[in-house]
């Protein structure tokens, strides 16, 4: 049954994915982009943690969903500051 | 801009913000996923002195009147509201006919000028669906929000002062 | 590992990848941005953070101790979601602002 519900979740996100990359090409101002981008990561966190159960050995994929997590968010916010102010850095 | 030197009482020399270490604590275990005595020793360790060298960020302590309050406060309009109310968006999304929505901003008076209030009360309105606080004019003391779907603008601005503001004033004394 | 654990995870895990989806199609769909800037920054929140919560019960039972470090990832996550959605509008208002050449004007 775990096996089916993550494969049902996985196919969801990836289609969630899809609607997002629409967005990210298609957005027709900047913020949709970064929206778009911000909303990526985190459901590439939630691949990560589908992954994550599936392969129950190790527990590398949630270092790298939590590092995606730190990162994303950093880069969000640099993103919208750089659209702000034209600078990241004051 | 207030002295900084006079905010620092000096019983919270050695240990600036005692709240600050058990977060730290706290989020070291988690982060090591466990509970032995060496990683105790070295997370309170750590929590001691990141607030040490954070200190000039951060001058003053929150005041917290009543963590039973805080507490009260974090279960039942917050996280009540958070699982409700994004059952109530999910499906205004998913409806067929969506230019039925209304979205708008609105307009929402501050009454404090306390900015740990404001911050905290921008971010619980933002983590409830429906609504994302988008600027702050501190002068006017003024909170713009952009709602999804407001039929009726003055309901919603009261529902948010007296559902979120009131609590958050009682429990942070301003 | 009991079929009662198996199917609270496996509740959780759709669960959240329908909130999380729920989230993408209304950023596909709504017209406008700051309509769309309410899908992702909560509905998505919410999906990854209930997928993490399952996730943390899967392995607390799988390995016997208790492991709870993807509580990690949604307090995180939820903590972070307002304020890049904070950090959206103002930029999505400022570009707004300067397109128009209205720079004093204040958004009602």
């Amino acid at each position: 049954m775990l096996k089916t519900a993550i494969s049902i979740a996985f196919i969801m996100m990836v289609i969630a994915q899809l609607l997002n990359l629409y967005r990210l090409f298609k957005g027709p101002s900047l913020p949709d982009r970064i929206l778009a981008l911000d909303t990526m990561y985190i459901d590439a966190i939630a691949l990560f943690i589908l992954l994550g159960i599936y392969f129950t050995t190790t527990t590398t994929y949630f270092e790298a969903a939590l590092i995606i997590a730190v990162m994303g968010f950093i880069s969000t916010v640099a993103t919208c500051k750089y659209l702000m102010r034209g600078d990241i850095v004051e | 801009m207030p002295d900084l030197k006079k905010r620092i009482a000096p019983e919270y020399r050695w240990l600036p913000h005692p709240l600050m270490t058990l977060t730290l604590l706290i989020i070291w275990l988690l982060l090591m996923n466990t509970i032995s005595f060496a990683h105790i020793l070295l997370g309170t360790f750590l929590g001691t002195i990141i607030p040490w060298f954070t200190n000039r960020f951060w001058p003053e302590r929150p005041q917290i009147s009543n963590p039973v309050l805080l507490l009260r406060f974090f279960f039942s309009p917050f996280l009540f509201d958070i699982i409700v109310a994004n059952i109530t968006v999910v499906r205004l999304m998913l409806q067929p006919d969506i230019s039925k929505l209304t979205p708008g901003f609105i307009q929402i008076p501050l009454d404090t000028d306390d900015p740990m209030v404001i911050s905290i009360l921008a971010s619980v309105i933002s983590l409830t669906p429906g609504t994302v606080s988008s600027e702050v004019y501190l002068k006017e003391r003024l909170l713009i929000v952009h709602s999804i779907d407001v039929p009726d603008p003055e309901a919603a601005v009261q529902t948010i002062k007296t559902r979120y503001e009131k609590p958050l004033k009682e429990i942070f004394l301003c | 590992m009991t079929i009662f654990i198996e199917f609270i995870v496996s509740f959780f895990l759709v669960l959240g990848a329908f909130f999380a989806l729920a989230g993408s199609i209304g950023s596909y769909r709504l017209p406008d941005f700051f309509s769309r800037l309410h899908g992702p920054t909560k509905s998505t929140t919410l999906g990854v953070g209930s997928m993490a919560v399952a996730s943390a019960i899967y392995f607390s039972f799988q390995s016997g101790r208790i492991s709870l470090h993807e509580v990690l990832i949604t307090l995180f996550l939820f903590i972070t979601a307002p304020i890049s959605a904070h950090f959206l509008a103002k930029a999505a208002l400022h570009q707004r602002l300067h397109q128009k050449k209205e720079g004093t004007e204040k958004i009602s």
